[in-house]
Protein backbone atom coordinates (compact mmCIF):
# COMPACT_ATOMS: atom_id res chain seq x y z
CA UNK A 1 0.00 0.00 0.00
CA UNK A 2 1.21 3.27 -1.13
CA UNK A 3 1.83 6.42 1.38
CA UNK A 4 0.67 9.98 0.95
CA UNK A 5 2.85 13.15 1.73
CA UNK A 6 2.67 12.89 5.40
CA UNK A 7 3.11 9.00 6.33
CA UNK A 8 6.16 9.54 3.95
CA UNK A 9 7.88 12.24 6.06
CA UNK A 10 6.77 10.55 9.51
CA UNK A 11 8.35 7.14 8.29
CA UNK A 12 11.61 8.45 7.47
CA UNK A 13 11.21 10.90 10.86
CA UNK A 14 10.78 7.40 12.51
CA UNK A 15 13.86 5.83 10.68
CA UNK A 16 11.16 3.27 8.57
CA UNK A 17 10.58 2.29 5.16
CA UNK A 18 6.87 2.08 5.61
CA UNK A 19 4.13 3.46 7.96
CA UNK A 20 0.31 2.74 8.21
CA UNK A 21 -2.65 5.10 9.60
CA UNK A 22 -2.97 4.25 13.08
CA UNK A 23 0.46 3.05 13.92
CA UNK A 24 2.37 4.49 16.93
CA UNK A 25 5.84 5.79 15.82
CA UNK A 26 8.54 7.64 17.73
CA UNK A 27 9.79 10.45 15.36
CA UNK A 28 12.64 12.91 15.31
CA UNK A 29 11.67 16.41 15.19
CA UNK A 30 13.40 19.14 12.89
CA UNK A 31 12.02 22.10 15.12
CA UNK A 32 9.95 22.61 18.74
CA UNK A 33 8.11 25.73 19.24
CA UNK A 34 6.33 27.69 21.80
CA UNK A 35 5.04 31.01 22.53
CA UNK A 36 4.17 33.04 25.45
CA UNK A 37 1.73 31.14 26.68
CA UNK A 38 2.13 27.71 26.31
CA UNK A 39 6.25 27.95 26.87
CA UNK A 40 5.91 28.76 30.67
CA UNK A 41 3.77 25.90 30.93
CA UNK A 42 6.35 23.72 29.61
CA UNK A 43 9.45 25.62 31.27
CA UNK A 44 7.59 24.52 34.48
CA UNK A 45 7.37 20.74 33.18
CA UNK A 46 10.94 20.62 32.27
CA UNK A 47 12.32 22.07 35.19
CA UNK A 48 9.93 20.07 37.36
CA UNK A 49 11.37 16.83 35.37
CA UNK A 50 14.76 17.48 36.27
CA UNK A 51 15.88 18.01 32.67
CA UNK A 52 19.08 20.04 32.55
CA UNK A 53 20.18 20.11 28.82
CA UNK A 54 17.88 21.17 25.90
CA UNK A 55 18.20 18.60 23.15
CA UNK A 56 19.54 21.07 20.40
CA UNK A 57 19.74 24.65 21.09
CA UNK A 58 19.28 25.63 17.08
CA UNK A 59 16.54 23.41 16.79
CA UNK A 60 13.78 25.44 19.39
CA UNK A 61 11.93 28.58 18.56
CA UNK A 62 10.24 30.29 21.21
CA UNK A 63 8.11 33.38 19.91
CA UNK A 64 6.84 36.52 21.85
CA UNK A 65 3.35 36.74 20.17
CA UNK A 66 0.09 36.62 21.99
CA UNK A 67 0.38 38.86 25.06
CA UNK A 68 2.95 40.76 23.39
CA UNK A 69 4.30 43.71 23.80
CA UNK A 70 3.12 42.64 27.08
CA UNK A 71 -0.26 43.65 28.37
CA UNK A 72 -0.34 43.29 31.80
CA UNK A 73 2.16 42.33 34.67
CA UNK A 74 1.38 38.83 34.62
CA UNK A 75 1.85 38.62 30.59
CA UNK A 76 4.68 40.46 31.51
CA UNK A 77 6.37 37.88 34.16
CA UNK A 78 5.41 34.97 31.54
CA UNK A 79 7.47 36.20 29.14
CA UNK A 80 10.47 37.30 31.81
CA UNK A 81 9.98 33.49 32.31
CA UNK A 82 10.59 32.42 28.38
CA UNK A 83 13.75 35.00 28.27
CA UNK A 84 15.36 33.62 31.23
CA UNK A 85 14.65 30.04 29.95
CA UNK A 86 16.13 31.16 26.69
CA UNK A 87 19.56 32.81 27.52
CA UNK A 88 19.82 29.65 30.67
CA UNK A 89 20.36 27.37 26.76
CA UNK A 90 21.22 29.62 24.75
CA UNK A 91 18.26 29.48 22.36
CA UNK A 92 18.79 30.70 19.08
CA UNK A 93 15.59 31.15 17.84
CA UNK A 94 14.16 33.66 20.59
CA UNK A 95 12.08 36.27 19.57
CA UNK A 96 10.75 38.87 21.45
CA UNK A 97 9.36 42.31 20.85
CA UNK A 98 11.59 44.33 18.25
CA UNK A 99 12.16 41.07 16.45
CA UNK A 100 8.77 39.20 17.05
CA UNK A 101 6.40 38.57 14.39
CA UNK A 102 3.41 35.92 14.90
CA UNK A 103 4.91 32.56 15.47
CA UNK A 104 3.24 30.93 12.10
CA UNK A 105 3.95 33.84 9.73
CA UNK A 106 7.61 34.67 11.43
CA UNK A 107 8.80 31.44 11.17
CA UNK A 108 8.33 30.50 7.28
CA UNK A 109 9.58 33.91 6.77
CA UNK A 110 13.13 33.42 7.89
CA UNK A 111 13.40 30.04 7.05
CA UNK A 112 13.14 27.92 9.87
CA UNK A 113 10.61 25.50 8.36
CA UNK A 114 11.45 23.76 5.25
CA UNK A 115 9.80 21.21 2.71
CA UNK A 116 9.70 17.06 4.09
CA UNK A 117 10.42 18.31 7.84
CA UNK A 118 8.43 17.68 10.87
CA UNK A 119 8.04 20.23 13.50
CA UNK A 120 5.54 20.40 16.57
CA UNK A 121 4.84 23.89 18.20
CA UNK A 122 2.44 23.84 21.30
CA UNK A 123 -0.12 26.11 19.14
CA UNK A 124 -2.78 24.61 17.59
CA UNK A 125 -2.14 26.88 14.30
CA UNK A 126 1.22 24.88 13.86
CA UNK A 127 -0.36 23.22 11.13
CA UNK A 128 0.52 25.89 8.66
CA UNK A 129 3.52 25.18 7.83
CA UNK A 130 1.84 22.14 5.65
CA UNK A 131 1.95 24.81 3.10
CA UNK A 132 5.71 24.40 2.75
CA UNK A 133 5.65 20.55 2.37
CA UNK A 134 6.21 20.02 5.64
CA UNK A 135 4.74 17.84 8.65
CA UNK A 136 3.79 19.94 11.41
CA UNK A 137 0.90 19.93 14.16
CA UNK A 138 0.13 21.47 17.19
CA UNK A 139 0.67 19.63 20.73
CA UNK A 140 0.53 20.78 24.12
CA UNK A 141 2.88 22.18 26.59
CA UNK A 142 3.88 19.18 28.17
CA UNK A 143 4.50 17.71 24.84
CA UNK A 144 6.67 20.85 23.99
CA UNK A 145 8.89 19.92 27.40
CA UNK A 146 9.66 16.68 26.35
CA UNK A 147 10.62 17.25 22.87
CA UNK A 148 12.56 20.54 23.81
CA UNK A 149 14.96 17.52 25.73
CA UNK A 150 14.27 14.49 23.95
CA UNK A 151 14.34 16.18 20.10
CA UNK A 152 11.60 13.65 19.19
CA UNK A 153 7.95 12.64 20.18
CA UNK A 154 5.66 10.20 19.72
CA UNK A 155 2.50 10.35 16.94
CA UNK A 156 -0.51 8.07 15.64
CA UNK A 157 0.27 7.64 11.77
CA UNK A 158 -3.08 9.49 10.53
CA UNK A 159 -5.04 8.51 7.99
CA UNK A 160 -5.95 11.10 4.98
CA UNK A 161 -8.24 13.05 2.99
CA UNK A 162 -7.61 14.22 -0.05
CA UNK A 163 -8.87 17.69 -1.12
CA UNK A 164 -8.40 17.93 -5.25
CA UNK A 165 -8.48 21.27 -6.23
CA UNK A 166 -9.37 22.16 -9.97
CA UNK A 167 -10.00 25.48 -11.41
CA UNK A 168 -9.11 29.41 -10.39
CA UNK A 169 -9.99 31.63 -8.24
CA UNK A 170 -11.81 34.94 -9.37
CA UNK A 171 -11.26 38.63 -8.46
CA UNK A 172 -11.56 39.19 -4.67
CA UNK A 173 -11.00 35.12 -3.48
CA UNK A 174 -8.56 33.82 -1.41
CA UNK A 175 -7.22 31.08 0.14
CA UNK A 176 -9.22 31.88 3.20
CA UNK A 177 -12.42 31.82 1.29
CA UNK A 178 -11.35 28.31 0.01
CA UNK A 179 -10.75 26.82 3.47
CA UNK A 180 -13.82 28.42 4.75
CA UNK A 181 -15.60 26.55 2.03
CA UNK A 182 -14.02 23.50 2.92
CA UNK A 183 -14.79 23.59 6.50
CA UNK A 184 -18.43 24.58 5.93
CA UNK A 185 -18.39 21.23 3.95
CA UNK A 186 -17.08 18.97 6.23
CA UNK A 187 -17.63 20.66 9.30
CA UNK A 188 -15.08 21.28 12.44
CA UNK A 189 -14.56 17.79 12.88
CA UNK A 190 -14.74 16.53 9.41
CA UNK A 191 -11.30 15.47 9.43
CA UNK A 192 -10.54 14.85 13.57
CA UNK A 193 -7.15 12.85 13.68
CA UNK A 194 -6.73 12.76 9.41
CA UNK A 195 -4.32 14.79 7.12
CA UNK A 196 -5.79 16.92 4.79
CA UNK A 197 -3.66 16.47 1.55
CA UNK A 198 -4.19 19.04 -1.10
CA UNK A 199 -3.13 18.10 -3.99
CA UNK A 200 -4.48 18.48 -8.01
CA UNK A 201 -4.01 20.68 -11.19
CA UNK A 202 -5.65 23.78 -8.73
CA UNK A 203 -2.71 23.94 -6.41
CA UNK A 204 -1.08 25.29 -8.99
CA UNK A 205 -3.46 28.49 -8.54
CA UNK A 206 -2.84 28.96 -5.40
CA UNK A 207 0.15 31.84 -4.15
CA UNK A 208 1.79 30.63 -1.07
CA UNK A 209 -0.32 32.66 0.86
CA UNK A 210 -3.36 31.55 -0.05
CA UNK A 211 -1.94 27.93 0.98
CA UNK A 212 -0.51 29.28 4.33
CA UNK A 213 -4.04 30.30 4.92
CA UNK A 214 -5.46 26.58 4.00
CA UNK A 215 -3.13 24.85 6.00
CA UNK A 216 -3.26 27.26 8.86
CA UNK A 217 -7.25 26.32 9.35
CA UNK A 218 -6.76 22.42 9.00
CA UNK A 219 -6.80 22.18 12.71
CA UNK A 220 -10.55 24.14 12.52
CA UNK A 221 -11.84 21.20 10.51
CA UNK A 222 -10.58 19.20 13.50
CA UNK A 223 -7.07 18.02 11.15
CA UNK A 224 -3.75 16.82 12.77
CA UNK A 225 -1.78 18.54 9.49
CA UNK A 226 -2.89 20.19 6.27
CA UNK A 227 -0.21 19.39 3.67
CA UNK A 228 0.54 21.28 0.14
CA UNK A 229 2.69 19.11 -2.66
CA UNK A 230 5.87 21.16 -3.19
CA UNK A 231 5.86 22.79 -6.74
CA UNK A 232 7.94 26.24 -8.22
CA UNK A 233 6.00 28.22 -5.78
CA UNK A 234 7.04 26.49 -2.71
CA UNK A 235 10.28 26.69 -3.86
CA UNK A 236 10.49 29.94 -4.88
CA UNK A 237 9.02 31.02 -1.89
CA UNK A 238 12.27 28.96 0.26
CA UNK A 239 14.68 30.02 -1.98
CA UNK A 240 17.07 32.62 -0.16
CA UNK A 241 15.46 31.52 2.90
CA UNK A 242 16.29 28.18 3.84
CA UNK A 243 19.84 27.56 3.37
CA UNK A 244 19.71 23.57 4.87
CA UNK A 245 18.97 20.44 2.33
CA UNK A 246 15.65 19.48 2.17
CA UNK A 247 13.54 16.84 1.25
CA UNK A 248 10.22 16.98 -1.29
CA UNK A 249 8.61 14.21 -0.51
CA UNK A 250 5.16 13.52 -3.38
CA UNK A 251 2.42 11.12 -1.99
CA UNK A 252 2.39 7.50 -4.09
CA UNK A 253 0.28 7.10 -6.69
CA UNK A 254 -1.47 4.51 -4.79
CA UNK A 255 -1.78 6.33 -1.55
CA UNK A 256 -4.69 5.61 0.35
CA UNK A 257 -7.64 8.25 0.87
CA UNK A 258 -10.26 7.98 3.45
CA UNK A 259 -12.17 9.84 1.33
CA UNK A 260 -11.92 12.42 -1.78
CA UNK A 261 -13.21 16.03 -1.29
CA UNK A 262 -13.48 17.95 -4.55
CA UNK A 263 -13.53 21.86 -4.86
CA UNK A 264 -13.55 23.79 -7.75
CA UNK A 265 -11.89 26.90 -6.82
CA UNK A 266 -13.24 28.81 -9.87
CA UNK A 267 -17.11 27.87 -8.11
CA UNK A 268 -15.32 29.44 -4.55
CA UNK A 269 -17.16 32.72 -3.39
CA UNK A 270 -16.02 35.40 -1.01
CA UNK A 271 -17.22 33.24 2.12
CA UNK A 272 -18.14 34.47 5.62
CA UNK A 273 -18.07 31.77 8.79
CA UNK A 274 -21.03 33.13 10.97
CA UNK A 275 -20.92 32.87 15.04
CA UNK A 276 -20.00 30.81 17.37
CA UNK A 277 -17.91 27.72 14.31
CA UNK A 278 -15.92 28.30 11.08
CA UNK A 279 -18.30 25.77 9.79
CA UNK A 280 -20.78 27.85 9.43
CA UNK A 281 -20.03 29.33 6.12
CA UNK A 282 -22.42 31.77 4.49
CA UNK A 283 -21.52 33.71 1.14
CA UNK A 284 -20.46 37.26 1.57
CA UNK A 285 -22.59 38.57 -0.35
CA UNK A 286 -25.97 37.31 2.10
CA UNK A 287 -24.55 39.48 4.82
CA UNK A 288 -26.28 42.93 4.53
CA UNK A 289 -28.02 42.46 7.27
CA UNK A 290 -25.47 42.20 9.57
CA UNK A 291 -24.20 45.76 10.79
CA UNK A 292 -20.64 45.70 12.12
CA UNK A 293 -18.53 47.19 14.99
CA UNK A 294 -15.18 46.48 14.20
CA UNK A 295 -13.09 44.83 11.66
CA UNK A 296 -9.78 42.94 12.56
CA UNK A 297 -7.09 42.06 9.50
CA UNK A 298 -4.08 40.34 10.48
CA UNK A 299 -3.51 37.16 12.47
CA UNK A 300 -1.34 33.89 12.06
CA UNK A 301 -4.04 33.51 9.53
CA UNK A 302 -4.09 36.46 7.42
CA UNK A 303 -1.09 38.42 8.69
CA UNK A 304 1.34 38.42 5.24
CA UNK A 305 1.84 41.05 2.57
CA UNK A 306 -0.42 39.42 0.42
CA UNK A 307 -3.25 40.27 2.79
CA UNK A 308 -2.28 43.10 3.89
CA UNK A 309 -2.20 44.34 0.03
CA UNK A 310 -5.64 42.39 -0.40
CA UNK A 311 -7.01 44.57 2.01
CA UNK A 312 -5.16 48.01 1.00
CA UNK A 313 -6.24 47.73 -2.28
CA UNK A 314 -10.18 47.88 -1.01
CA UNK A 315 -9.63 50.53 1.23
CA UNK A 316 -7.79 52.61 -0.84
CA UNK A 317 -9.41 56.57 -1.02
CA UNK A 318 -11.91 55.10 1.18
CA UNK A 319 -13.03 55.25 4.47
CA UNK A 320 -14.77 52.87 7.39
CA UNK A 321 -18.33 53.35 7.84
CA UNK A 322 -19.41 55.51 10.72
CA UNK A 323 -19.22 53.91 14.03
CA UNK A 324 -16.95 51.09 12.61
CA UNK A 325 -13.28 50.62 14.00
CA UNK A 326 -10.69 49.09 11.78
CA UNK A 327 -7.90 47.42 13.47
CA UNK A 328 -4.72 46.39 11.18
CA UNK A 329 -1.93 44.22 12.37
CA UNK A 330 0.74 43.22 9.82
CA UNK A 331 2.29 39.78 11.19
CA UNK A 332 5.83 40.11 11.42
CA UNK A 333 8.27 43.78 11.60
CA UNK A 334 9.43 42.70 8.01
CA UNK A 335 5.43 42.67 6.82
CA UNK A 336 4.70 45.95 9.23
CA UNK A 337 8.05 47.23 7.34
CA UNK A 338 7.23 46.29 3.76
CA UNK A 339 3.29 48.37 4.52
CA UNK A 340 5.29 51.38 5.30
CA UNK A 341 7.35 51.22 2.08
CA UNK A 342 4.38 50.29 -0.25
CA UNK A 343 2.26 52.97 1.23
CA UNK A 344 -0.33 50.43 2.75
CA UNK A 345 0.12 52.31 5.92
CA UNK A 346 -1.28 55.40 4.79
CA UNK A 347 -3.96 53.78 3.07
CA UNK A 348 -4.84 52.27 6.13
CA UNK A 349 -4.50 55.59 8.51
CA UNK A 350 -6.55 57.43 5.87
CA UNK A 351 -9.06 55.00 6.01
CA UNK A 352 -9.63 55.62 10.01
CA UNK A 353 -7.85 52.10 10.70
CA UNK A 354 -5.26 51.65 13.32
CA UNK A 355 -2.18 49.70 12.21
CA UNK A 356 -0.55 47.54 15.27
CA UNK A 357 2.88 46.12 16.19
CA UNK A 358 2.55 42.46 15.16
CA UNK A 359 0.41 40.65 18.12
CA UNK A 360 -2.10 37.89 18.27
CA UNK A 361 -4.07 40.21 20.69
CA UNK A 362 -7.44 40.48 19.75
CA UNK A 363 -7.70 37.05 18.40
CA UNK A 364 -7.89 35.16 21.21
CA UNK A 365 -9.76 38.15 23.16
CA UNK A 366 -6.14 38.88 24.80
CA UNK A 367 -6.04 42.53 24.00
CA UNK A 368 -5.90 45.13 21.04
CA UNK A 369 -9.66 45.14 20.23
CA UNK A 370 -11.82 43.12 22.46
CA UNK A 371 -15.34 43.58 21.69
CA UNK A 372 -18.44 44.15 24.52
CA UNK A 373 -21.60 42.38 25.01
CA UNK A 374 -23.85 42.76 21.40
CA UNK A 375 -20.75 43.70 20.02
CA UNK A 376 -20.10 42.52 15.96
CA UNK A 377 -16.70 42.11 14.39
CA UNK A 378 -15.55 41.00 11.13
CA UNK A 379 -12.14 39.49 11.60
CA UNK A 380 -9.58 37.72 9.28
CA UNK A 381 -8.54 35.64 12.21
CA UNK A 382 -9.29 31.75 12.86
CA UNK A 383 -12.15 31.17 15.39
CA UNK A 384 -15.48 32.49 16.32
CA UNK A 385 -16.50 30.75 19.45
CA UNK A 386 -18.20 32.04 21.84
CA UNK A 387 -16.46 34.32 24.11
CA UNK A 388 -13.45 34.54 21.31
CA UNK A 389 -12.98 37.91 21.17
CA UNK A 390 -14.38 39.45 24.51
CA UNK A 391 -17.52 39.63 25.76
CA UNK A 392 -19.62 36.07 25.43
CA UNK A 393 -22.33 38.18 23.83
CA UNK A 394 -20.62 39.64 21.45
CA UNK A 395 -20.41 37.77 17.81
CA UNK A 396 -17.46 37.24 15.56
CA UNK A 397 -17.73 36.65 11.82
CA UNK A 398 -14.42 35.31 10.37
CA UNK A 399 -13.38 36.08 6.75
CA UNK A 400 -10.99 36.90 4.09
CA UNK A 401 -9.20 40.36 4.21
CA UNK A 402 -11.18 41.82 1.50
CA UNK A 403 -13.88 41.23 2.31
CA UNK A 404 -12.92 42.56 6.25
CA UNK A 405 -11.94 45.46 4.46
CA UNK A 406 -15.29 46.25 2.43
CA UNK A 407 -17.47 45.01 4.89
CA UNK A 408 -15.52 47.64 7.17
CA UNK A 409 -16.41 50.16 4.27
CA UNK A 410 -20.09 49.12 4.08
CA UNK A 411 -20.64 49.13 7.69
CA UNK A 412 -22.21 45.25 6.70
CA UNK A 413 -21.03 42.08 5.96
CA UNK A 414 -20.66 42.49 1.78
CA UNK A 415 -19.07 40.75 -0.87
CA UNK A 416 -16.19 43.24 -2.09
CA UNK A 417 -18.02 44.42 -5.29
CA UNK A 418 -20.23 46.18 -3.16
CA UNK A 419 -18.38 48.89 -2.26
CA UNK A 420 -16.01 49.04 -5.59
CA UNK B 1 -8.12 3.39 39.26
CA UNK B 2 -11.88 4.27 39.24
CA UNK B 3 -14.17 7.33 39.49
CA UNK B 4 -17.46 8.12 40.94
CA UNK B 5 -19.65 11.27 41.06
CA UNK B 6 -22.40 13.30 39.65
CA UNK B 7 -22.86 14.44 35.93
CA UNK B 8 -22.01 17.78 34.94
CA UNK B 9 -22.85 17.87 30.82
CA UNK B 10 -22.59 19.67 27.72
CA UNK B 11 -22.99 19.44 24.00
CA UNK B 12 -21.16 19.16 21.07
CA UNK B 13 -17.97 20.68 19.98
CA UNK B 14 -16.84 22.44 23.42
CA UNK B 15 -13.65 24.10 22.44
CA UNK B 16 -11.39 25.27 24.45
CA UNK B 17 -11.40 28.88 24.62
CA UNK B 18 -15.01 28.14 26.59
CA UNK B 19 -13.43 25.81 28.76
CA UNK B 20 -10.55 28.59 30.07
CA UNK B 21 -11.21 31.63 27.97
CA UNK B 22 -8.01 32.98 26.93
CA UNK B 23 -8.35 36.39 28.78
CA UNK B 24 -7.02 33.87 31.70
CA UNK B 25 -3.62 32.34 30.17
CA UNK B 26 -1.52 34.83 31.72
CA UNK B 27 -1.33 32.52 35.05
CA UNK B 28 -0.43 29.28 35.07
CA UNK B 29 -1.93 28.86 38.68
CA UNK B 30 -4.21 25.47 38.87
CA UNK B 31 -6.27 26.74 41.00
CA UNK B 32 -6.36 29.97 39.24
CA UNK B 33 -7.06 28.12 36.37
CA UNK B 34 -10.16 26.23 37.55
CA UNK B 35 -11.93 29.16 39.32
CA UNK B 36 -12.70 30.10 35.48
CA UNK B 37 -13.54 26.87 33.85
CA UNK B 38 -16.43 26.55 31.54
CA UNK B 39 -17.36 30.33 32.57
CA UNK B 40 -18.33 31.41 29.61
CA UNK B 41 -20.92 28.64 29.08
CA UNK B 42 -21.70 27.63 32.32
CA UNK B 43 -20.82 30.40 34.99
CA UNK B 44 -22.14 28.07 38.40
CA UNK B 45 -20.51 25.24 37.21
CA UNK B 46 -17.13 26.17 39.71
CA UNK B 47 -19.63 26.79 42.39
CA UNK B 48 -21.74 23.21 41.77
CA UNK B 49 -18.83 20.93 40.90
CA UNK B 50 -17.76 18.60 44.01
CA UNK B 51 -14.19 16.79 43.67
CA UNK B 52 -14.93 13.31 41.81
CA UNK B 53 -17.88 14.53 40.03
CA UNK B 54 -17.84 13.90 35.93
CA UNK B 55 -17.93 15.65 33.04
CA UNK B 56 -19.56 14.63 29.74
CA UNK B 57 -20.00 16.10 26.35
CA UNK B 58 -21.16 15.48 22.79
CA UNK B 59 -18.66 14.72 19.66
CA UNK B 60 -15.16 16.84 19.51
CA UNK B 61 -14.60 18.15 22.75
CA UNK B 62 -11.58 20.58 23.85
CA UNK B 63 -11.94 21.42 19.88
CA UNK B 64 -9.69 24.44 19.06
CA UNK B 65 -6.79 25.83 20.91
CA UNK B 66 -3.75 23.54 21.89
CA UNK B 67 -3.64 25.03 25.39
CA UNK B 68 -2.55 22.46 28.17
CA UNK B 69 -4.48 25.26 30.13
CA UNK B 70 -7.84 23.50 29.46
CA UNK B 71 -7.70 20.36 30.45
CA UNK B 72 -5.70 21.34 33.98
CA UNK B 73 -8.76 23.31 35.04
CA UNK B 74 -11.01 21.36 34.59
CA UNK B 75 -8.52 18.71 36.07
CA UNK B 76 -8.26 21.19 39.34
CA UNK B 77 -12.10 22.31 39.54
CA UNK B 78 -12.25 18.69 40.84
CA UNK B 79 -13.91 16.38 38.06
CA UNK B 80 -12.33 13.18 37.41
CA UNK B 81 -13.21 12.25 34.32
CA UNK B 82 -14.56 13.53 31.20
CA UNK B 83 -16.31 10.98 29.23
CA UNK B 84 -17.29 12.42 25.22
CA UNK B 85 -18.47 11.10 22.57
CA UNK B 86 -15.43 11.75 20.73
CA UNK B 87 -12.20 14.04 21.49
CA UNK B 88 -10.35 16.37 19.53
CA UNK B 89 -6.91 15.06 19.40
CA UNK B 90 -4.52 17.97 21.05
CA UNK B 91 -7.17 17.63 23.81
CA UNK B 92 -7.13 13.81 23.92
CA UNK B 93 -2.81 14.37 24.21
CA UNK B 94 -2.77 17.31 26.58
CA UNK B 95 -5.60 15.14 29.11
CA UNK B 96 -3.37 12.39 29.21
CA UNK B 97 -0.26 13.74 29.43
CA UNK B 98 -1.32 15.79 32.55
CA UNK B 99 -3.31 12.59 34.32
CA UNK B 100 -6.92 14.15 33.39
CA UNK B 101 -8.72 10.20 32.61
CA UNK B 102 -11.09 10.66 29.45
CA UNK B 103 -12.90 8.26 27.62
CA UNK B 104 -14.47 7.94 24.37
CA UNK B 105 -18.40 6.29 24.79
CA UNK B 106 -20.80 7.67 22.38
CA UNK B 107 -23.45 5.50 23.97
CA UNK B 108 -23.01 6.79 27.54
CA UNK B 109 -22.09 10.52 26.09
CA UNK B 110 -25.65 10.34 24.56
CA UNK B 111 -27.71 8.10 27.16
CA UNK B 112 -26.09 9.50 30.66
CA UNK B 113 -27.93 13.18 31.94
CA UNK B 114 -26.97 15.72 33.90
CA UNK B 115 -27.04 15.69 37.33
CA UNK B 116 -27.03 11.51 36.99
CA UNK B 117 -24.07 9.36 39.48
CA UNK B 118 -22.17 7.77 37.95
CA UNK B 119 -19.42 5.09 38.11
CA UNK B 120 -16.13 4.48 35.85
CA UNK B 121 -13.87 1.21 35.87
CA UNK B 122 -10.83 2.47 34.43
CA UNK B 123 -9.73 -1.11 34.27
CA UNK B 124 -12.64 -2.37 32.52
CA UNK B 125 -14.15 0.62 30.48
CA UNK B 126 -17.53 0.00 32.23
CA UNK B 127 -19.52 3.36 32.83
CA UNK B 128 -22.16 2.66 35.10
CA UNK B 129 -25.38 4.80 35.69
CA UNK B 130 -25.87 4.64 39.01
CA UNK B 131 -29.12 6.83 38.78
CA UNK B 132 -30.57 4.96 35.88
CA UNK B 133 -29.12 1.76 36.19
CA UNK B 134 -27.74 1.47 32.36
CA UNK B 135 -24.00 0.32 31.69
CA UNK B 136 -21.89 1.27 29.41
CA UNK B 137 -18.44 -0.22 27.66
CA UNK B 138 -15.65 2.18 26.08
CA UNK B 139 -12.18 1.33 25.21
CA UNK B 140 -10.08 1.13 28.32
CA UNK B 141 -6.84 2.31 28.24
CA UNK B 142 -3.99 0.42 27.32
CA UNK B 143 -1.43 -0.36 30.49
CA UNK B 144 1.19 2.51 29.64
CA UNK B 145 -1.66 5.21 29.35
CA UNK B 146 -3.17 3.84 32.88
CA UNK B 147 -0.11 3.56 34.39
CA UNK B 148 0.74 7.31 33.67
CA UNK B 149 -2.94 8.27 34.50
CA UNK B 150 -1.89 6.16 38.30
CA UNK B 151 1.10 8.30 38.16
CA UNK B 152 -0.54 11.35 37.86
CA UNK B 153 0.68 12.22 34.02
CA UNK B 154 3.67 11.95 31.36
CA UNK B 155 6.28 14.46 33.65
CA UNK B 156 5.55 12.69 36.69
CA UNK B 157 5.51 8.91 35.28
CA UNK B 158 8.94 9.63 33.82
CA UNK B 159 10.29 11.18 36.75
CA UNK B 160 9.24 8.62 38.68
CA UNK B 161 10.88 5.76 36.05
CA UNK B 162 13.58 8.09 36.28
CA UNK B 163 13.69 7.56 40.01
CA UNK B 164 13.40 3.84 39.56
CA UNK B 165 16.23 3.37 37.36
Amino acid sequence: MGMTMTQKILAHHAGLDHVVPGQLIQAKLDLVLGNDITTPVAINEFDAAGFDRVFDRTKIAMVMDHFAPNKDIKAATQCKQCRTFARRFDITHYYDVGAMGIEHALLPEKGLVAPGEAVIGADSHTCTYGALGAFSTGVGSTDMAVAMAAGQTWFKVPSAIRVWLTGKMGPYVSGKDVILTLIGMIGVDGARYQSLEFAGPGVANLTIYDRLTISNMAIEAGAKNGIFPVDDVTRAYVSGRVDRPWTAYEADPDAQYERTIEIDLSTVEPTVAYPHLPENAHPAREGGDIAIDQIVIGSCTNGQLADMAAAAEILKDRHLAPGVRGIVIPATQEVYRQCMHLGYTDIFLDAGCIVSTPTCGPCLGGYMGILAAGERCVSTTNRNFVGRMGHVDSEVYLASPAVAAASGIAGHICHPQEVL
Amino acid sequence: MNAKGFVHRYGDHVDTDVIIPARYLNTQSHQELAAHCMEDIDKDFIHRVKPGDIMVAGANFGCGSSREHAPIAIAASGISCVIAASFARIFYRNAINIGLPILECPDAAAGIRAGDEVAVDFDTGVITDLTTGSVYQAQPFPPFIKDMMAKGGLMASLKAGRAAE
